[in-house]
């Protein structure tokens, strides 16, 4: 009974995790109506990016988060305004399928520099022990981390001018216009802070276990789920989430064989959708 | 009625070009060649059911294919049933178990049914990967005797090549058929504006439903063919996931919502695939320049090649559909 009870534990600091990369997919679908496609792939950039860094600098990863958000900052301006900014507005369909061009070929690119072959990032914290369990100090540093994050973005937007502005804009597009509000800059910010956020789970999920270039899609069906379960554009409620996702996968761990897994995510998504399609924590419509 | 339409026979012609160009003087390299156009064509025909006639976007259509293989290989196999009776019933466990997960998924409106998709091919290839009867995740052999029932490994290969080009032609025909019917202006009414639809008496959940098998049937049957002709089968071959992507690329390319158009995207895709695949340089690279056609199409030409022509010549739509 306690395995299971340690394995919840550990569920939950991952799941975490799962919900700071669910608030970057849920930002940019609440703000600008896109379900940005890329988002696996930037997981696995942010992997990638943690393992470049920590191999430069061989410094606690979690003090590298900070570079890698940056980066994936920058990442999110460019792939703004190469796939996005003209999409947006349009059919559903088109920028489904223009994110999902992005993600092909960083895919692409990723395979052939990297190969599909297994990475990990070589550190570990002393954990705490408690009876005959172990909670590895990766998977506690790592929860903190996330939690942090998610923090400083409820803050952001809650409390900033420029947070306002985006929740204003994903509000009523219009009427922030009319207000004095570029919203193409504000699109621009959003996605950015999105891709950002995915970068740093991945950079995250990468101090937790080994991952490959294709790993992100695995987080990104978790992130889907999640951002269902959550209700859109509730970035806040996307943590939690995510770390109810994680407890769940805790609970059910010792007993199935974690192949199953994405399978129990998928009939959990679909029931989800058919039951409470405004999200558990999200508004009932009125209409 | 259907016979009247030139298009038709424009189908039938590039079928029996198919098959003419590798029997003319027995030119196996050729087949092979051929067959993947033909896979290629198959697939994005079918795709072009959901995507360019009711608008819903499929991440994972190569279910269809891979499970239509596996049901198709245990069957030849572990039951020794002949070759096109399995195929046939690959087809239809396929299509039936597609309009069962339709009625669940497809009351999700545009996005959401995308992403379930991407559930479903994630969902099964670990149901798959898990499955005992189907070797879980090494998969199955074909047993030789299969072959033998056909004349032979080298009969048998051409036999399959035959049912495969007659699936390719039917697909088209099937898209033809559809884009005709009554029931194709039920699907475009939904795909232009699906509340429209459901007021004007498109009963729009059973239409896609419908649709949704049906875009499974041909594929299954094509994978059940692939599969025997193969030899093998395992969830990474039958899942590919980049083939499902690649699907979608083909139609952009071509031209989504036509049925020249899917064709064409098919076979020019496939084209640049195998060389680039087999170029030095560039074979790295080939998901990275699909990724940046595809963006393209969608940013510069949604309408793709076809598009582009119907602009040029206002009354090719009257022949080419």
């Amino acid at each position: 009974m306690s395995g299971v009870l340690a394995s919840m534990i550990d569920g939950l600091l991952v799941g975490a995790v799962y919900g700071l990369a669910a608030m970057g997919l849920s930002l940019i679908w609440g703000v600008m109506d896109v379900i940005n496609l890329t988002h696996g792939a930037m997981i696995a950039l942010g992997m990638f990016c943690m393992y470049l860094l920590f191999a430069a600098v061989t410094i606690n990863p979690y003090v590298l988060l900070l570079p890698t958000i940056g980066a994936g900052l920058l990442l999110g301006i460019v792939v703004y305004w190469m796939a996005v900014h003209w999409v947006v507005g349009r059919s559903m369909l088109m920028s489904l399928l223009s994110t999902f061009a992005v993600n092909m070929m960083v895919i692409g690119i990723g395979t052939a520099v990297w190969s599909t072959s297994p990475y990990n990032v070589n550190f570990v914290l002393p954990g705490i022990t408690i009876g005959a369990y172990t909670f590895t100090g990766n998977h506690i540093a790592a929860a903190i981390s996330a939690v942090v994050i998610a923090l400083a973005l409820q803050f952001f937007l809650y409390r900033t001018r420029t947070g306002k502005a985006i929740r204003a804009v994903a509000d009523n597009r219009e009427a922030a216009e009319l207000m004095g509000i570029s919203s193409t800059a504000v699109l621009t910010i959003a996605f950015a802070i999105g891709i950002a956020l995915a970068c740093t789970s991945g950079a995250l999920v990468s101090t937790l276990f080994p991952f490959t270039i294709l790993s992100g899609s695995v987080y990104q069906l978790k992130s889907f789920v999640v951002t269902i379960l959550a209700g859109l554009g509730k970035p806040f409620g996307a943590l939690v989430a995510g770390v109810l996702l994680g407890l769940l996968e805790g609970v059910v761990t010792p007993f199935i064989a974690v192949s199953w897994i994405p399978l129990i995510e998928f009939g959990l998504f679909v029931v989800v959708l058919v039951a409470f399609p405004q999200g558990i924590f999200g508004k009932r419509a009125t209409a | 009625m259907i016979l009247r339409r030139p298009f038709f026979w424009i189908i039938l012609l590039i079928a029996a070009g198919f098959i003419y160009a590798p029997l003319h003087g027995n030119n196996v390299s050729l087949r092979e060649d051929l067959i993947l156009v033909a896979i290629a064509i198959i697939l994005a025909s079918n795709l072009n059911l959901m995507i360019g006639y009711t608008g819903y976007v499929n991440f994972g259509h190569i279910v269809f294919y891979g499970l239509g293989g596996y049901v198709g290989l245990y069957l030849t196999t572990v039951r020794s049933w002949n070759l096109m009776l399995s195929a046939l019933v690959a087809g239809v466990v396929v299509s039936l178990c597609a309009f069962l997960f339709g009625l669940a998924i497809l009351r999700l409106r545009g996005a959401y049914f995308a992403l379930a998709t991407i559930g479903i091919l994630q969902a099964v290839q670990a149901f798959v990967s898990n499955f005992d009867p189907w070797g879980r995740s090494t998969g199955m052999y074909l047993s030789f005797n299969s072959y033998q029932s056909l004349g032979g490994a080298r009969r048998a290969l051409w036999i399959a090549y035959f049912l495969i080009i007659a699936v390719m032609a039917l697909s088209m025909i099937v898209s033809l058929v559809i884009k005709n019917s009554k029931f194709g202006l039920g699907l475009f009414a939904i795909r232009e504006d699906e509340d429209a639809a459901v007021v004007l008496g498109v009963n729009a959940t059973m239409y896609k439903a419908i649709i949704y098998s049906v875009s499974a049937f041909l594929p299954a049957v094509a994978g059940a063919l692939m599969f025997f002709k193969n030899g093998m089968i395992d969830p990474s071959i039958a899942f590919e996931y980049m083939l499902s992507l690649e699907g979608i690329v083909m139609l952009m390319l071509g031209g989504q919502g036509s049925v020249i158009g899917a064709a064409l995207g098919g076979t020019l895709y496939e084209k640049l695939r195998s060389y680039l695949l087999t170029s030095p340089v560039l074979s790295n690279f080939h998901l990275v320049i699909a990724g940046g056609l595809l963006l393209m199409v969608v940013l510069f030409a949604p309408g793709g090649l076809i598009g582009w022509l119907y602009r040029l010549m206002p009354r090719a739509r009257k022949v080419i559909e």
